[in-house]
């Protein structure tokens, strides 16, 4: 009974994190990409308390207020004051339409399941799936990266894809500790090294958009 | 456990962290470079003795591999840190870089090298992730320092691409994890490095080999093997001279060297695929793509980073055919291309400092009235190029003599690119030495500025010329720990 309940409950919350992972996809607008990422790393930040409870390991309760501090609560208000000060457009930029993205997006699901699945059959069922469930999400990170044209968008989906490794890693039993924190510090030097990008490039070029930035191609090849 | 930190092979990493720590608090950029070169002279004399320290700890793992490369990398880092007085001091008057980037940047030279030491020495997978993110970023921020547009866009793309590696790296290595908890136990063994490698063979062969694609992926960009390669002459070319360097050598260094451990993990299981074709497959199109590319710079650092791809992609070749004698091969090969290569980048560093520019529109002729120079840049290139009598020439004759015992049919296309990047380099030596000369606006370089560069081309010739037995045993060495 625990186990089945802590199986389908691990799976509801890295189904919501994946879930929050295509809204991020189809959102327009700046603010609700911050405010559905802030979102996604709350969902992540349960999904590590309830690990923590069904593994009986305290680590990971660490590693969930990491999680909520820095990812739930600090970045996103920072990035809110970001947009707000720098006076963004609020409207995201995309190269991609939001119908292929979404295509892309459950191919790259499926492909992660037909990749994950079958070669973790010996593992333990918890953690494969958990890890399909990751790799998702990594997955469509990537995605987001590759089809957004702003900086501060591609940062979101970074730090999105980033997520998808703590999924990874909180499904496994007993992975040392050291990995939590180094996501954490990662993150934390992220966004210091980020934010100080998103200046440079303002002060430069008076915007955030980085098909500004191609100068390196078109002159120096 | 932590008193490991404080034996003797742990003060190599300990000292420069702690001088990059001091440097953050000096003003004065005169006094903070010879803070930086008395710091990497220290951690280069340290890591001499490193051969006679070997240990394998939980935390730290000297082996003749590690040893190896982290003597190179604090070489590097010493001569590097003694060019830069020069370079810095030049940059400073030219007003290029005001004092608080000149602080940040000292500061984070011997960031990078620590890190770049923790990276090697260290013998927690997960440890040697971290120091490799925190060399990344060090670097990233030193390539952007100058902001200009180029050096912004190049270290967004430095960080970005290498961003998204090092993340795939990560996920590698929980999988690789997940792989050995069922037969370490949970726990800090199932990222360590020596208790992998006695726990490899009964891995599940399927898992370690989705880890060994993330982790070849994710290293691999930091390798920069193509077709994951693009940040790196973006990064060469805006950077500060002492800055590509250093990262000419030492990253892809240290993930070939994470790439080789891994290599012996997959090796040992009867289940996992073999890694050698995927590594041979990187290291050719590297080697194609560079050698190809080459003929259409027209920005000299931007030219020799795509001569790095080149190098690095012979070193993942040698690595991808397995064997003793191709680790051997490898090992020496990136060791010379590391040495050879770095001198170039001084010599190029200096040029452009001399000529105000760094396309080959600007620097050209420069043996007409600046002999030392010209003479130590044709050196270099030469020794790149793998001509003899450099000791490239023999790394690289190793490297097609395995070839043809082992996969003759590839032997063609390697022969081809080391022939098309061999004859790139000499083309452009031709015109960067003799050819019409260009004005030098800049200041005049003085011979003992070329001190580091020679030292380096000497160590590369006397390799070439006539390697010490002794020196043939600690390669061999090396390959057997790491096949």
């Amino acid at each position: 009974m625990t186990h089945t309940l802590a199986y389908d409950l691990s799976h509801l919350l890295g189904g919501i994190v994946l879930v929050l992972s295509f809204a991020l996809l189809y959102q327009r607008r700046l603010m609700s990409v911050i405010n559905i990422y802030a979102l996604q790393a709350m969902t992540l930040t349960a999904a590590a308390l309830w690990q923590g409870y069904s593994q009986g390991a305290t680590e990971l309760y660490v590693t969930a207020i990491i999680t909520l501090a820095a990812k739930g609560i600090a970045i996103p208000v920072a990035l809110h004051r970001i947009v707000r000060q720098l006076k963004l457009h609020r409207a995201v930029e995309t190269a991609l339409g939001v119908f292929p993205s979404m295509v892309l997006g459950v191919a790259f699901v499926a492909l992660a399941v037909l990749v994950v699945l079958p070669t973790t059959a010996q593992s333990q069922t918890l953690s494969r799936e958990d890890l399909a469930l990751a790799l998702s999400v990594v997955l469509l990170g990537l995605l987001m990266m590759i089809t957004r044209r702003s900086a501060l968008t591609q940062v979101i989906g970074f730090m999105s894809l980033e997520n998808g490794l703590i999924l990874a890693a909180i499904g496994i039993t007993g992975l040392p500790l050291l990995v939590e924190i180094a996501v954490a510090f990662l993150i934390l030097l992220a966004a210091i090294v980020f934010g100080v990008f998103f200046f440079r490039i303002r002060e430069r070029f008076d915007s955030l958009d980085l098909s500004h930035l191609d100068v390196v191609g078109r002159t120096q090849l | 456990m932590l008193t490991e930190l404080l034996t003797p092979p742990a003060w190599v990493i300990l000292l420069p962290l702690a001088t990059a720590i001091c440097l953050a608090f000096v003003r004065d950029h005169r006094q903070a470079g010879w803070i930086n070169l008395a710091s990497a002279a220290g951690t280069a004399l340290l890591s001499f003795r490193l051969p006679w320290q070997q240990t394998v700890g939980a935390l730290l793992l000297v082996d003749p591999l590690s040893a190896h490369m982290a003597i190179l990398t604090a070489f590097v880092g010493f001569t590097t840190a003694w060019f830069s007085l020069g370079y810095i001091r030049t940059e400073a008057t030219a007003g290029r870089l005001d004092p608080w980037h000149l602080r940040q940047y000292h500061a984070l030279f011997q960031a990078f090298l620590g890190s770049m030491l923790l990276a090697l020495l260290s013998n927690n997978l997960g440890v040697a992730w971290v120091a490799l993110e925190a060399a990344t970023i060090s670097a990233v921020i030193v390539v952007g320092l100058s902001r200009t547009a180029e050096a912004v866009e190049a270290s967004w793309k430095f960080f970005i691409l290498c961003g998204v590696g090092i993340a795939l790296a990560l996920f590698g290595t929980i999988v690789l994890a997940l792989a050995a908890t069922p037969i370490l136990g949970p726990g800090l063994p199932t990222m360590t490095w020596t208790s992998l490698a006695t726990a490899g063979p009964q891995m599940h062969g399927t898992l370690l080999n989705l880890a060994f694609v993330f982790l070849l992926l994710g290293y691999g960009t930091k390798a920069a093997l193509a077709p994951l390669h693009a940040w790196m002459p973006d990064a060469h070319a805006e950077g500060p001279t002492p800055v590509s360097a250093v990262l000419a050598g030492s990253i892809p260094g240290v993930a070939l060297v994470l790439i080789l451990r891994l290599r012996g993990l997959l090796v040992g299981n009867p289940e996992a695929i073999s890694p050698g074709p995927p590594l041979m497959a990187l290291g050719l199109v590297s080697i194609l793509l560079a050698s190809l590319s080459l003929w259409r710079r027209r920005d000299v650092k931007r030219f020799f980073a795509f001569s790095t791809v080149e190098q690095t992609g012979v070193a993942a070749f040698a690595l991808g055919l397995g064997g003793v004698g191709a680790t051997f091969a490898a090992i020496l090969h990136l060791t010379l291309h590391t040495l050879a290569k770095a001198a170039v980048f001084q010599c190029v560093g200096r040029a452009a400092q001399l000529k105000g520019g760094q396309r080959f529109t600007d620097i050209s002729g420069l043996l007409s009235r600046n002999v030392p120079l010209g003479l130590t840049l044709a050196a270099g290139i030469v020794a790149v190029a793998g001509i003899p009598p450099f000791g490239l020439f023999t790394s690289e004759f190793l490297v097609m003599a395995e070839t043809v015992r082992l996969q003759p049919y590839l032997a063609i296309l390697l022969g081809l690119g080391l022939v098309i990047g061999g004859w790139a380099l000499i083309t452009r030596l031709i015109t960067l030495c003799t050819g019409p000369e260009t004005p030098n606006p800049g200041p005049a370089v003085h011979w003992t500025a070329l001190v580091p560069a020679w030292l380096h081309l000497a160590l590369v010739l006397l390799l070439g010329l006539a390697m010490p037995e002794s020196v043939t045993a600690w390669f061999a060495a090396i390959a057997e720990v790491a096949r």
